[in-house]
Order: C-alpha cells, then sequence, then structure tokens
C-alpha cells in the first residue's frame, strides 16, 4: 500500500491516528478470535463522522478495500483485514448523539461501549437490552454487524429486535438512511437486512435504537443438576408452561469448576453435572408467581439443589460467575476457542453428548457455557496455539461440532457471526442459489465487494445470479 | 394469449392445478415449491406479468396480469415441533387452521392480524400485517425464522433456518416480510411460536379520545405494560365513543398484578370482560375493517398518536381507526382517492412518520404504491434489490406509485 495513501489518510485524520508501522499493526492483527490473525496494510481512526466519510471516500476513489472494527472483541475473525485493506477503527465515533425518555430511543455512534448506553439510560429508568458477555469493552457498532446477542436476548431479543433505524455509509461514500423511529419503515425493511450483514453492506454511521424499561422486580434463581439432559429438560418444562425468562443460561461441570478455581467464583456447586442460572423480571406479583412455579419445575426435573437470590448483590453474585466464564476458562490454557452454534432446544442434551466425544476424539477438553433457552452452544475448546498439532486438531473438532449442529437441524452461529472462521461451513447450511442470492444482495451494496471482503459468502459456493437492468 | 397460458400451465401442473380467476385470467394453482419455481420459470420463458395472491381475501386479487399465482395449493403444515416452540407451514395455510391445530398443543403464533380468519398465512408475512398484539410480542418480523422464497425468474432460495437464534449469512427473510412480493413468492414459512398463556384478560374503557391517550401515558410511567394497549375509533367497535382495549396475557400472578395496577393507575371506569366476550370483542376488532376499500398504516410513536389521530381524521376520516397507545403505529381503513393518500403521506413524512398502503384496489396500489415516500439514497438500493430477486419484472407489485 502507498505511502501516498497513508499521507492522505493522515490529512483527513492527523497524522497519529494512522498507524502502519509492523509494531502498531500486531495489535490489530486479530479479534477475540485466537485461531486466526491477519496483519492490515494499514490502520486509521477517525475521530468524527465527517472523517469517516472522507475516509471511505479516499478509499473508494483509490479502490481499496477496507474493513471496519470496533473494539475487537468479536469471536469470528470477522473484522481481520488483509495485507491489501485499511482497518478503519471506529472507537472514537463514541458519542451518545440523542437519548430520548419519551419515546424510548437512542441515537448513537457506532463506537459506543454497548454497556455504557444502558449506564446513560439508567437515570431514566431505562436501558438497552441485549448483553453479550463482552458488553463492557464492545461496541454498537460491532454489535449490529454482527447482529449480537447475549443471556438475556431469551426474552428480548437480539440486537436486530432493537435497531429501528441505521445511517449507513456505502462503500461509494453515499450515506443512506434505513429505517424509522418506529416499527414501520420506509419501504422494505431494509435496517433487518442489513443488521448482522457482517461490515459487507457499509458502515453505520448513526444507530437508532430502541430502549427498554427496567423492570420493577427481577429474582435469579440457580439450580444443580445431576445431569445435562435433566437441566435440558427443566429448560424445556419451564418454557412449556408459558414461562419466558428473562435468561436461561447453563454452565457444564468443566465451566463451573473453571470458574470456581478463578478469582471469580461464585460459590457454583462444583460438584454437579450442570448448574442452570434461571432469571425472571416484570411485575413484583408475575415475578413472584414465576419464580415459584420455576423453581417447582426446576425441582421437578431432579434439580438437586435451588437457590434463590432477590437482592442486586447476591444476583451480582450468581451472575458474576456466568459473565466471567469465558475468562475463566482463559487462565487454564494458553488459548480459548469459544465456539458458537445453535439447536433446536430439545436437541441439547444429544448434542452435548455428541461434542463430549468429539473432544474426546481429538484429546480435546472442552467446556460448555450456553444459553440453554434458545438452544445457543458455546463449546470452549482450551488449546495451546504454539501446538500445530494441537491447533490442527482444535480445526478438526469444530469441524465436527458444526456438522453435528447442522445434522441436528441448527444454525453454525447464533450470535458471533460467520466472519472467517464459519466461512467453509457455510455451503454445509445454504444451498448455492441461497448463497448466490446471499452475494448478489452484497453487490447491491458494495458492487466492487470492497467492504470486510473474503467474509461470509464463500464466493466459489455461489451459483451465478442474473441481474435485470438497474444494476 | 390466455389460451397459450393455459395451455402451457396445464401441461405444466397438469389440468387440476390451473382454472381461470373471476376475470378470465389464468390462475396457476401450484402444490409445491417446485411447482412454483416451474411456473415462475415458463412466466419468464414467455414473459408473462404474474400477479400473487394468497387467498385473495386481503390485498385485492385485482392488479392487471398475464397469470394469477396463488398460493392457496400450498396448504400443508409441514412440522410443529411443541418442544421447541417452531412450526413450518406452507404458505398458503389458513391463519385459523393453523390456529386450531397449534392449539391441539397448547401453542399459538402470538399474532392477531386483521382481516378474515382464513386468510393465509404467507399473505400475513408478505404484507407484515400484525394487529394489536404486536405491543407485546413484536412486529412480523419477529415471529419468522426463515423461509423459502421463489424469485421472478424461479429461482429457490432458503434464508434462516429453524432455530430461535441465527446469524449465518445475511439476513435475506427480513426482505421477505413486508416486501409485499416484490422480492419473491413466500411458499414456505418457519415461524416462532409461544406456549398458550395461562391467563388472558381483556379490560375496556370508554371516554373521549384525549383522555384515552393521557391514560395511556400514565400507564406506561407506571410501567404497565399489557400485551396490547389498542385505541379503537367508535365506528370499530360500534360505540358511540373510542375505546382503549387492554389485554394482560402470561402467569395468573402476573395477569392479576396487571390488571390491579391498571385499575389503580387509570383514571377510567374498566369493564373486565369474560372470556366469551373478549374473544368476540377482538374478532370484531380484527375483522372491523374487512369491508373497506382500503387500510394503510402509519409508523407513529405513542407520543406522536394525538397529532396522528388529527391528521387522518382531517385528510381521510376518523372512520376505522386502530392506534396502539403504549407502542405505537395506527391503521385506518376506509375509502379515499390517491390524492388524500399522497397528501397524508407527505403530512405524515414532514413529522417522520411513514405511511404504507397495505391494502387496497389495484388502482389505488399503483397510484400511490405500497411504500412511496424513500428516505435519501434508498429508493435505488430497493430498485436494485427487486433487480436481484424480481431481474425480469414479472411481478406485478406497486411498490412506488407514481407521483401525478
Amino acid at each position: 500500500m502507498s505511502a501516498a495513501l497513508a499521507a492522505e489518510l493522515g490529512r483527513i485524520v492527523g497524522p497519529r491516528w494512522v498507524r502502519f508501522q509492523p509494531a502498531e499493526l500486531a495489535a490489530y492483527e486479530a479479534d477475540g478470535l485466537p485461531t486466526h490473525a491477519s496483519r492490515p496494510a494499514l490502520v486509521v481512526l477517525p475521530g468524527s463522522r465527517h472523517e469517516l466519510i472522507e475516509i471511505i471516500r479516499v478509499l473508494h476513489l483509490a479502490s481499496v478495500p477496507f474493513v471496519a472494527r470496533g473494539a475487537g472483541t468479536g469471536l469470528s475473525g470477522g473484522a481481520l483485514a488483509g495485507s491489501d485493506a485499511v482497518l478503519v477503527v471506529l472507537t472514537r465515533l463514541n458519542r451518545i448523539l440523542h437519548l430520548d425518555p419519551v419515546r424510548r430511543r437512542a441515537v448513537v455512534e457506532p463506537g459506543v461501549v454497548n454497556a455504557r448506553l444502558s449506564d446513560a439510560a439508567l437515570p431514566h429508568g431505562l436501558y438497552y437490552a441485549p448483553d453479550p458477555s463482552s458488553q463492557s469493552a464492545c461496541t454498537l457498532g460491532g454489535n449490529v454487524a454482527e447482529n449480537a446477542g447475549g443471556p438475556h436476548c431469551l426474552k428480548y431479543g437480539v440486537t436486530t429486535n432493537h435497531v429501528v433505524a441505521l445511517e449507513v455509509l456505502l462503500p461509494n461514500a453515499e450515506l443512506v438512511r434505513l429505517g424509522s423511529g418506529s416499527s414501520e419503515s420506509w419501504g422494505p425493511d431494509l435496517v433487518g437486512l442489513f443488521v448482522g450483514s457482517e461490515g459487507m453492506f457499509g458502515i453505520a454511521t448513526e444507530i437508532t435504537l430502541r430502549l427498554e424499561p427496567l423492570p420493577a422486580a427481577v429474582r435469579t434463581l440457580l439450580a444443580a443438576f445431576p445431569s445435562i439432559r435433566a437441566a435440558s429438560e427443566a429448560v424445556s418444562g419451564i418454557i412449556a408452561a408459558g414461562i419466558v425468562p428473562a435468561a436461561m443460561e447453563m454452565m457444564d461441570q468443566a465451566c463451573v469448576r473453571a470458574v470456581e478455581a478463578s478469582i471469580y467464583a461464585a460459590g457454583y456447586p462444583a460438584d454437579a453435572a450442570a448448574v442452570l442460572l434461571v432469571e425472571v423480571d416484570g411485575t413484583p406479583e408475575a415475578v413472584r408467581g414465576e419464580a415459584d412455579l420455576v423453581e417447582a419445575l426446576l425441582k421437578r426435573h431432579r434439580a438437586t439443589e435451588v437457590r434463590t437470590a432477590t437482592t442486586s448483590a447476591e444476583r451480582a453474585r450468581l451472575w458474576q460467575g456466568r459473565k466471567k466464564a469465558f475468562g475463566a476458562m482463559g487462565r487454564i490454557s494458553p488459548d480459548l476457542a469459544v465456539q458458537d452454534a445453535v439447536v433446536p432446544r430439545s436437541a441439547l442434551p444429544d448434542i452435548l453428548d455428541r461434542v463430549a466425544a468429539i473432544a474426546a476424539h481429538y484429546r480435546l477438553s472442552v467446556a460448555n457455557v450456553f444459553h440453554a433457552g434458545d438452544g445457543n452452544l458455546h463449546p470452549n475448546i482450551s488449546f495451546d496455539g504454539r501446538d500445530p498439532d494441537m491447533v490442527a486438531r482444535v480445526h478438526a473438532a469444530n469441524h465436527d461440532i458444526m456438522h453435528a449442529c447442522l445434522a441436528a437441524g441448527g444454525s453454525i452461529t447464533g450470535e458471533h457471526g460467520v466472519g472467517s472462521d464459519k466461512l467453509a461451513y457455510m455451503p454445509d447450511a445454504f444451498d448455492a442459489e441461497t448463497l448466490g442470492a446471499m452475494r448478489a444482495v452484497r453487490q447491491v451494496f458494495d458492487p466492487t465487494a470492497r467492504a470486510n471482503p473474503g467474509k461470509v459468502i464463500p464466493y466459489h459456493a455461489c451459483r451465478e445470479w442474473r441481474r435485470g437492468g438497474t444494476a | 394469449m390466455s389460451g397459450d397460458v393455459l395451455d402451457r400451465l396445464r401441461a405444466l401442473l397438469g389440468p387440476a392445478a390451473v382454472s381461470r380467476d373471476p376475470d378470465g385470467i389464468p390462475r396457476a394453482v401450484p402444490d409445491s415449491t417446485e411447482a412454483v419455481a416451474a411456473t415462475l420459470r415458463l412466466a419468464d420463458e414467455c414473459g408473462w406479468r404474474v400477479r400473487l395472491e394468497g387467498h385473495g381475501s386481503w390485498v385485492p386479487p385485482d392488479a392487471s396480469a398475464d397469470l394469477a399465482l396463488t398460493t392457496r395449493g400450498l396448504d400443508r403444515i409441514v412440522t410443529v415441533h411443541p418442544a421447541d416452540l417452531v412450526a413450518t407451514v406452507e404458505a398458503g395455510v389458513p391463519m385459523d387452521v393453523l390456529r386450531r391445530r397449534l392449539a391441539d398443543d397448547r401453542m399459538w403464533l402470538a399474532l392477531d392480524p386483521p382481516g378474515r380468519p382464513d386468510r393465509s398465512v404467507g399473505s400475513i408475512v408478505a404484507t407484515a400485517t400484525a394487529g394489536a398484539l404486536r405491543a407485546g410480542f413484536g412486529p412480523v418480523r419477529d415471529h419468522v425464522l426463515g423461509c423459502t422464497a421463489v424469485t421472478g425468474d424461479g429461482r429457490i432460495i432458503r434464508p434462516g433456518g429453524t432455530v430461535v437464534k441465527n446469524v449465518a449469512g445475511y439476513d435475506l427473510t427480513k426482505l421477505q416480510v413486508g416486501g409485499f412480493g416484490a422480492f419473491g413468492v413466500l411458499t414456505t414459512l418457519h415461524l416462532r411460536l409461544r406456549a398458550l398463556p395461562a391467563a388472558d384478560v381483556t379490560l375496556l374503557a370508554r371516554a373521549p379520545r384525549d383522555h384515552l391517550t393521557s391514560v395511556a401515558r400514565d400507564l406506561a410511567d407506571a410501567g404497565v405494560q399489557p400485551q396490547a394497549l389498542e385505541l379503537l375509533s367508535p365506528a370499530v367497535s360500534a360505540e358511540s365513543e373510542w375505546i382503549m382495549a387492554a389485554r394482560c396475557m402470561g402467569s395468573p400472578a402476573g395477569v392479576a398484578g396487571d390488571l390491579a395496577r391498571i385499575l389503580d393507575t387509570a383514571d377510567l371506569a374498566w369493564n373486565e370482560l369474560d372470556a366469551e366476550r373478549a374473544h368476540a370483542f377482538w374478532h370484531l376488532v380484527t375483522h372491523a375493517g374487512h369491508g373497506a376499500a382500503m387500510t394503510v398504516r402509519l409508523g407513529v410513536l405513542a407520543p406522536g398518536l394525538d397529532e396522528l389521530l388529527d391528521l387522518v381524521s382531517q385528510h381521510l376520516d376518523e372512520g376505522l381507526l386502530w392506534a396502539g397507545a403504549s407502542q405505537g403505529g395506527m391503521r385506518w381503513a376506509g375509502d379515499a382517492a390517491p390524492d388524500q393518500v399522497r397528501t397524508l403521506r407527505r403530512l405524515a413524512a414532514e413529522r417522520e412518520v411513514p405511511l404504507t398502503l397495505e391494502r387496497a384496489p389495484w388502482a389505488m396500489r399503483q397510484a400511490v404504491g405500497h411504500f412511496g415516500a424513500y428516505r435519501e439514497g434508498v429508493g435505488p438500493l430497493v430498485a436494485q434489490l427487486r433487480d436481484v430477486f424480481d431481474p425480469t419484472g414479472r411481478f406485478v407489485v406497486a411498490m412506488d406509485g407514481v407521483e401525478p
């Protein structure tokens, strides 16, 4: 990449916000996925929407590919840039532009950290519901790109259910406004199409989000089970009873032991085969009624112990272990591959047996922490990235887990995105025609395929797609 | 022309799957996704313009076309998984048939769309018509996990999936929901279901409209969030005054708490309906607009309701109006001239409120379009997306309307 381009970008943002020395670039060669790395040609950090538009205009005129990146907490290698691409880091675009408590809407720049929005909404009795485990670091722009989820998405929905409008900077540096402040759109649902497009349709420069009123009451229950199957059956029993808890999270014994051996120890029963966290929220009457029913159902499904947290301190303690589970598991080996896949809820026990068998086959250690209520698995494989044989076994195990989930009627990703990591599995998840349609839609937004190239859609697996007159 | 169409279709689909509609236009009734695709490939080859229909009870089946393609032959409930609360159904399944089938397993699809009880599930999704329950359970898009659709040139796409959480690939399903068929014919839908609530109670109150909207604000401030809080004009409920209907669903304890809070907060004389009357009331509410020539939706948030209700009353008429008093959204049904709708659309747009023409005779759809007004830069994107999914312009769908 030319020094002239670096200089031109430097004129837009100031030289200190352009990085191209190898030591500087090393910090940007991976996101939260430890198995993939790629060093960008250079990194630029715009300090304003205007600077961002100017950068994208320059890159458009020079036909240079680019990758947008937030905090780099993504777990699918979605924000990796190749050596021919510019990495556009959006963390300086971190203003909450408008917070309207009456309409329950917030307008934010893409670099605003997820948890900061809820903090800002708190004095108004509101919060932003999607809560990825990385919410203290991840950005809302990244959440939009990946359609991020989180434990509380069981009741409140994932990112796409909370984004009502977007200002999008297309790869040709044109701005478009998608959606409206309401659930009715100006035309087809282009907001729904854009959310989860993994940075390949353009960059969201302004995001309008729905805020939710804080629930009047919350109760968290923790149950220990003698088997994962018993815990999974309890999950199905709760849903079948017509209760939609705010969250329903499961940890297997390996995960619980990792948590309890760490500084995040939450007092989980370490001898249990599975621990289930269930949180109900709403009005005090509903919470009381539902918590009683949940407790009865947990016991009916062979819970050996049920604890209930009612104060916020007790709840925080129960949640601490779950929220920090990835960190706790990270300390027991040099590297951790946090996987993400979905199966129908009823398939959970069988798929967890299968994951255990796959891990044993490849002589790997796996711990499971997952969103049990919606069948979203996170098998976490501990490994040492310095050991090429072990890395190869991790890839092989991931491959087998993905195919097992697809065979069970599931999906290769529930909330982390396809990125680089799952690209190879897309032809197993979708036929060539559907992949071809996705590619053709991408071309509408980005005809020269310069925005986050090489992700999500394996071009070789796409059937050719005919276009009519307006392309 | 139509004789040739009929012959070729009969050769393709079999004689029983081809007829003429009341206007004499050939009508294809394919009974599988593959048959829909074959029909559209033939249409593409022959240059026929194709009108899409469900059961023809919601959007009038009156567009000028060479061929009517109806999904009513796609009438199978393919799978129902009570443990996963997911069902896969063909697009032509009537909503009432699905409702009965799901109730057998104590489940439901949490949508109460306007229109006849037997309207097809596909038409509900293609037109994104949600009723009062959208306040508690979200718009139609939140209930659709994936789909199978056939493009204008007969390609079959299968975006999304059958699990409740899924971010694999671009979300092409969202484009199909509320796309009015411009991006393909929906043939199969994967739907998110819910367990039937243990308690379901409806309260009604009559009062001047301004008082009802003010009470709705008080309820919101008090944190009361019924699954529906709908404001209804006198014509909808055949009453002399405006009505606000609150529907609380959930666990018995939760519903009892909500009811107590509503009665405590709201300065209104509420009337609790027994189950039979509640059923009859919501039936009336969802079907009241069916005889009207057209319906429009306005994307207004609750704080803007009063102003928009005035605007609609002034430029169309007060007639049949439904409005979401907590989460916003408004529907009007009646008869109007294209210029009236255009004027209202312009005035609503000035207030950042989009107007969608939900159903109307073809002449009106053609004149004002389902959407008409786009925000900056969106029109070209929509045109190019249509080009992806209907490259030779087979589908007769009026997205944009024409300026007079």
